[in-house]
């Protein structure tokens, strides 16, 4: 430990933890796509983790088994905002059945990074809300 | 008065001397669970290889050794917090504690009866609470934190009155650190109504201040030993000898009873009578062990210890751009618990990083909604600190945050 010099410390061991919080991320949770309420949604849930407050909002507009929007509100880490902005990126579009079909790896693919056995909750948040939107409102 | 050597005390505890992602370990989250120091693993490990047997039961040398080692336990339990022997019932926790003893008062509640918590009691010491009120139709009063997370003692004077039954509150916040003035508070609310049981949740402070039941003026008190580095699963009920005598055990069954007919049962006095079923012998064999390792290195010293880790931890984290103390800024009555939240960061990615950096803390609500709730906040990030810290742990603490400010960019 360089206990002397403290901030020296700072800049040397920053690679570890960009492994885990790489740009990507840090970017969708500063600034997150597709981050509004839709007044006319057909579709909306919310979801919530209670232990750690991880919160979202799933608006969709689905026209003809298709994601014609897909939106968002919520507020929590930032790997369960930046996998919720990532996914609706990710469906934007597409057809119903491509979003059910999406798996727990899938979601980590997307976000890039080692997801840790703890965190695994607020990766997912984004894709069990948006299946429960899907296939509870059908 | 001697000095605490952390150096020395941390060689003590084995888990303490090990990496975590290529650092080593800081361990910051004592609010949670201390570690434990090889005199009391090796009490639980002597025990078992030894004298194991069950207590109060068979003429047997281990089950004498056994039972002398459990009612040994229990005097020196009592000892340490200045109670009588007979006056120390053994529970799995606090939370154990609190539910039997809520349970058993809960027979003394009416319907317009007032209990009296404060807005910074742990879950342990609500629900149980909530739970009574809804059945007996006793209603609950709140006593409110200030600006600097203290309680409002000017409140006291009216929220004390003739139909107050219970006063109970925590003796340290588990997310502020604060101490309240318990003694203080106790004997107001007894020169308004001499017949308010007061109760005090002690887990917190059991660990940082010396306790002394008779000192405070309280009715019940409750703490865990894994706090206070002893083991999980075993925990301490102090009652007023003249309180359990009235008392009706809520958990009954084999070991506290004198006489079972078909129709009937005698229970055996108190402790005996709350302590139904086998107990944990080796849990308070190892709470023993915990206590006279704490003695010796006396709670003068360690009350001392962790004055000098609040200032210090206070003055650096203040030092922290964009950091925000969820707590008095004031290190008089105050214990090294530090919880806050930074500025564009959660919880969980701070605890994150900062566990990259070998640095354990902990996030969350804190099994303190209604606080958090108070607070306006949704959770916080917190540090607590135990004997076995030091400043340069503090240190490491600080670097690791602004190692994570960097990451997000929140550092400036
Ligand atoms: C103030 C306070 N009260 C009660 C408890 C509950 O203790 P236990 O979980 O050991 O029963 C805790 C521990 O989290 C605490 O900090």
């Amino acid at each position: 430990m360089n206990i002397a010099n403290p901030t020296d410390l700072s800049t040397s061991q920053l690679t570890e933890e960009q492994e885990i919080y790489k740009e990507n991320i840090i970017d969708h949770y500063k600034h997150p796509r597709n981050k509004k309420k839709l007044e006319n949604a057909t579709h909306k849930e919310n979801g919530i983790n209670p232990m750690c407050g991880d919160h979202i909002t799933i608006y969709l507009i689905i026209k003809d088994n298709k994601i014609e929007e897909i939106t968002f509100t919520g507020d929590g880490c930032a790997i369960s905002q930046a996998s919720v902005s990532l996914l609706t990126d990710e469906l934007l579009g597409k057809d119903l059945d491509f979003a059910k079909k999406i798996t727990d790896q899938n979601v980590y693919d997307l976000l890039g990074i080692p997801i840790s056995h703890t965190r695994t909750k607020c990766a997912l948040l984004s894709i069990k809300t948006v299946q429960k939107a899907i296939n509870l409102n059908q | 008065m001697n000095k605490l050597n952390s150096q020395k005390i941390k060689s003590d505890f084995p888990i303490l001397n090990q990496k975590i992602n290529r650092h080593d370990l800081v361990y910051l989250d004592n609010g949670a669970t201390t570690q434990k120091p090889n005199a009391v693993i090796n009490a639980i490990s002597n025990y078992y290889s030894h004298d194991n047997s069950n207590t109060h039961r068979s003429v047997h040398e281990l089950a004498s050794r056994a039972t002398i080692q459990y009612e040994h336990a229990r005097t020196i339990t009592a000892k340490f917090i200045g109670a009588k022997t007979e006056e120390i019932i053994f529970t799995s926790g606090t939370t154990d504690s609190l539910n039997k003893l809520v349970n058993s008062l809960k027979h003394q509640l009416k319907k317009g009866d007032e209990i009296v918590l404060t807005e910074m009691e742990h879950h342990s010491n609500i629900v149980p609470w909530q739970q009574v009120a809804k059945e007996t139709g006793a209603v609950i009063k709140w006593i409110p934190i200030t600006d600097d997370f203290r309680l409002d003692l000017t409140t006291i004077s009216k929220l004390i009155t003739t139909k107050t039954k219970i006063l109970s509150l925590t003796h340290v916040s588990n997310v502020l650190g604060t101490i309240n003035p318990v003694k203080e508070i106790i004997k107001e609310a007894k020169s308004i109504n001499q017949n308010v049981i007061a109760i005090v949740d002690a887990a917190q402070s059991v660990p940082h201040i010396s306790v002394n039941v008779t000192d405070l003026g309280c009715d019940f008190l409750a703490f865990s030993a894994h706090k206070a580095v002893g083991p999980m699963g075993v925990g301490v009920l102090f009652g007023k000898s003249q309180l359990l005598v009235n008392l009706e055990p809520n958990h009954t069954g084999g070991g506290m009873v004198l006489e079972v007919t078909k129709d009937n049962t005698t229970f055996n006095q108190a402790p005996y009578k709350f302590e139904a079923g086998t107990p944990n012998v080796a849990g308070a064999v190892g709470l023993a062990a915990a206590l006279t390792y704490l003695s010796k290195l006396t709670m003068n010293a360690i009350e001392q210890q962790m004055h000098d880790l609040t200032v210090y931890g206070l003055e650096q984290l203040n030092t922290v751009h964009g950091l925000n103390i969820i707590g008095s800024k004031d290190a008089k009555n105050r214990a090294p618990v530090f919880s806050f939240t930074i500025k564009g960061m959660h919880p969980h990615d701070i605890g994150e990083i900062l566990n990259s950096h070998g640095v354990a803390i902990r996030g969350g609500h804190h099994c303190a909604m209604p606080l958090f709730k108070r607070l306006k906040l949704n959770g916080a990030s917190r540090a607590s600190a135990y004997i076995y810290n030091s400043k340069e742990d503090i240190d490491q603490l600080i670097v690791a945050i602004k190692a994570a400010q960097k990451i997000f960019g929140v550092d400036k």
